[in-house]
């Protein structure tokens, strides 16, 4: 007993020793699938450098978001890396808690990086974050019930196309909704949807003045067609649906069409979980013929807090993470179409890779035709697609989010959701000090 | 018979556990209220100065303010309705002897231990889902429209929701209290002839009366805190139809990582939790004192 106790106690002492011998870097990250993944592949990492120890945090991005937030405002320092979106980079960059990644080593290739993605992460001409995973939305919908209505979908339709296939393909007695569309309330939820919408529609959020915009015709305009899409040829409860039940009426063949993320693609094509997947084409977002399409861009992406000790091999791991060997990496252990899409171009020139994923050239393409700094038709002082870079953003998102899933579910008219949301916005613009 | 000696000696003794309690107590409200008082941003650190009571005129001037208190009631009392008087009915069945009863009173506890966000998505997409829901389906099966639950009764949804995990809880309480009933008394009185109806009102309802307290109290507490089961199903909406003080406290505040304001709304909430307290100390309470 007393000896086993004191073999435990050494190698206790041994890995301490061990330990203080290597760095350890902490990673908050995403619990979703290329995260989990890359957990797996690190034993490359950690081959290549010895010296460094990696630390894994993996969390709900909900929670995440809560947890990095609040650590890098207090200055808590517990991560040396963390995963963040396109919301939280221009934020952070802003008040200097991000170092610059201006030491990724010299075969990281950061001009490889997809334009629109690097703006989004970028401030100041100086790269604040570097993309793990990107997306963008377009529209997803079914062959047979295209061909069925007459019509052929274009590579790059237009609202009033969507909308009257969208009428022509609804056939209730069968239990087939001509089109599915987010509509819970939630930043996140129906208004990240709703503000791409609106952009395509030339409305904005504010002007460069910063004062809200929900009175102007452009707002109305995108509302009154939402809803009016909504009733005649949405599902019922379209009011709760998220991303996650419109993929399960997608899959259960009760959409014919369904505008959402582009990952959302290799669900629907996959014959495992959906039965109409060898019927699926895709299709880019819709416009209105004002210059701008109707799908937003979002990217995970490796961050490293200013107030980190361990600089250099947090670099040095980001490097790694984001790096075209990683993409390489992906594909010789587990195929190219687990490769995590959208950060690089060199990857969608890959011939092995366009093989592998069909919607590869359309994902490419939405991702392209979303510009994070200009993402409106009129100016905007903002930064941000189907999101307002701004702190307050998640709160009044979700308010004007509730107010026009009122609308959506009948309970309130366009008209008054829009005023409500007006009230809403220049009440907490006041308060926050954007109008002076 | 306590002596002046003995009963200052006790309050000696238990002074360690009352201070420490109170300081546990006082600690975070002192400091909810000096943040409340502050116009701090998280994300804003270096914009920190006095606010005086704006973050509260903020608060409840918001448009869903007085709609979330209203529907806050309407959540508490619809929900210990339903507990109560199907807690009361539950036991009542339970009561009985009867084969299998082990596994029937696990079965009819086995809701309180599923979390509420799991809770509440089975019920959104499983059963009141009106495209595949079984509610759905038993209306099709009628020939009926769906009901589409959660766009026409946001509230009554998750008030069904919630009185589903909790009504194990009154059960349970209501059933240990109505073992505790002395067979005697039961056949005394049915010896003298009392029905049903007499027994229930006269000698079940006065028994239980007690225990039926600390169901309501008990669940009070923490039905003023309902958030997971309004976040996951509706986010408060559609419109503020199901919005509640901490739902509200969630959007206008915690999601903005704005202190000061969450504070302020914290305090309210504080402020109408105590008194929605002092009126079910005094409707209720008094039976606690026997």
């Amino acid at each position: 007993m007393k000896l086993n106790t004191l073999f435990l106690g050494l190698c206790g002492a041994s890995a301490l020793a061990f330990a203080a011998h290597a760095e350890t870097i902490t990673i908050a990250t995403v619990n979703n699938g290329d995260m989990v993944r890359m957990q797996k592949l690190t034993d490359d990492f950690t081959a290549k450098n010895p010296d460094i120890q990696l630390e894994w945090v993996t969390l709900e991005e909900n929670v995440l978001r809560e947890r990095v937030t609040t650590d890098i405002a207090t200055k808590g320092g517990q991560y040396d890396v963390m995963t963040i979106g396109t919301y939280e980079v221009p934020i952070w960059a802003k008040q200097q808690w991000l170092l610059p990644l201006d030491n990724l080593g010299a075969d990281y290739d950061a001009a490889d990086i997809i334009p629109a993605i690097a703006g989004g992460l970028s401030a100041d001409g100086k790269l604040y974050a570097a993309p793990f995973y990107g997306e963008s939305s377009f529209v997803m919908y079914r062959k047979d019930l295209m061909e069925k209505a007459g019509l052929t979908m274009p590579d790059a339709p237009t609202w009033d196309f969507i909308a009257d296939a969208a009428r022509k393909m609804t056939d209730r007695a069968a239990d087939i909704n001509g089109i599915c569309l987010r509509g819970k309330a939630g930043w996140g939820e129906n208004m990240a949807f709703l503000t791409a919408m609106s952009n395509s529609f030339g409305a904005r959020w504010f002007d460069e003045k910063w004062q809200p915009q929900f009175d102007q015709p452009e707002w109305k305009k995108t509302l009154q067609f939402y809803v009016d899409l909504m009733k005649d040829a949405g599902p019922s409860g379209a009011s709760s649906n998220g991303f996650n039940e419109n993929l399960a009426l997608f899959q259960q063949g009760k959409c014919g069409m369904w505008i959402d993320a582009t990952v959302a693609a290799s669900f629907v094509s996959n014959p495992k979980d959906s039965t109409v997947a060898d019927k699926v084409g895709y299709a880019l977002a819709p416009d209105t013929g004002l210059g701008k399409r109707g799908n937003w861009l979002w990217a995970w992406s490796l961050g490293i807090p200013a107030g980190t000790q361990k600089a250099e091999a947090a670099q040095k791991f980001v490097s790694w993470a984001t790096g075209k060997g990683y993409l390489d990496l992906v594909a010789s252990k587990e195929g190219w179409a687990n490769v995590p899409p959208g950060t690089r171009t060199s990857l969608y020139n890959n011939p092995e890779y366009q093989k592998a994923a069909p919607f590869a050239k359309m994902t490419l393409d939405s991702i392209n035709s979303a510009d994070p700094t200009k993402p409106t038709v009129k100016p905007v002082p903002y930064v941000g697609v189907q999101f307002v870079a701004i702190p307050e953003f998640q709160g009044l998102g979700t308010t004007v989010g509730q107010l026009f899933s009122a609308a959506l579910a009948g309970q309130s008219s366009v008209d008054d959701a829009l005023a409500g949301a007006q009230t809403a916005a220049v009440r907490e613009m006041t308060r926050a000090g954007y109008i002076k | 018979m306590a002596t002046r000696q003995t009963s200052s000696l006790a309050r000696l003794m238990m002074a360690p556990s009352v201070i420490l309690l109170f300081i546990w107590m006082i600690v975070p409200l002192a400091m909810t209220l000096w943040f409340s008082f502050q116009n701090y941003n998280l994300l804003n650190p270096a914009n920190v100065s006095f606010a005086g009571l704006f973050n509260y005129k903020f608060f409840y001037t918001d448009p869903a303010f007085f709609q979330s208190i209203w529907n806050t009631l309407v959540l508490v009392v619809g929900v210990l309705l339903i507990t109560v008087v199907g807690g009361i009915a539950l036991a009542l069945l339970l009561d009985q002897p009867m084969f299998g009863q082990g596994i029937v009173r696990i079965l009819v506890i086995s809701p309180f231990f599923v979390m509420p966000p799991v809770a509440a998505l089975v019920w959104k997409n499983m059963i009141m889902h009106p495209g595949y829901g079984v509610f759905a389906d038993i209306a099709k099966f009628f020939g009926a429209q769906p009901v589409d639950w959660f766009a026409q009764y946001p509230l009554f949804s998750i008030i069904i929701i919630v009185a589903w995990q909790w009504l194990p809880f009154a059960t349970l309480i209501l059933l240990t209290a109505l073992q505790s009933l002395d067979g005697e008394q039961k056949e005394a009185a049915e010896m003298d002839g009392a029905g049903f109806v007499s027994r229930f009102i006269y000698l079940t309802i006065p028994h239980i009366s007690r225990a039926v307290t600390v169901v309501i109290l008990i669940q009070t507490i923490f039905l003023l805190g309902v958030y997971a089961e309004i976040l996951v199903t509706t986010n408060g909406g559609p419109g503020y139809a199901s919005t509640n003080l901490p739902f509200l406290i969630y959007r206008t505040a915690l999601l903005g990582y704005d202190v000061g304001g969450a504070s302020a709304g914290g305090i309210i909430a504080v402020i109408l939790a105590n008194i929605v307290a002092f009126f079910l100390m005094r409707a209720v309470g008094k039976n606690l004192d026997k």
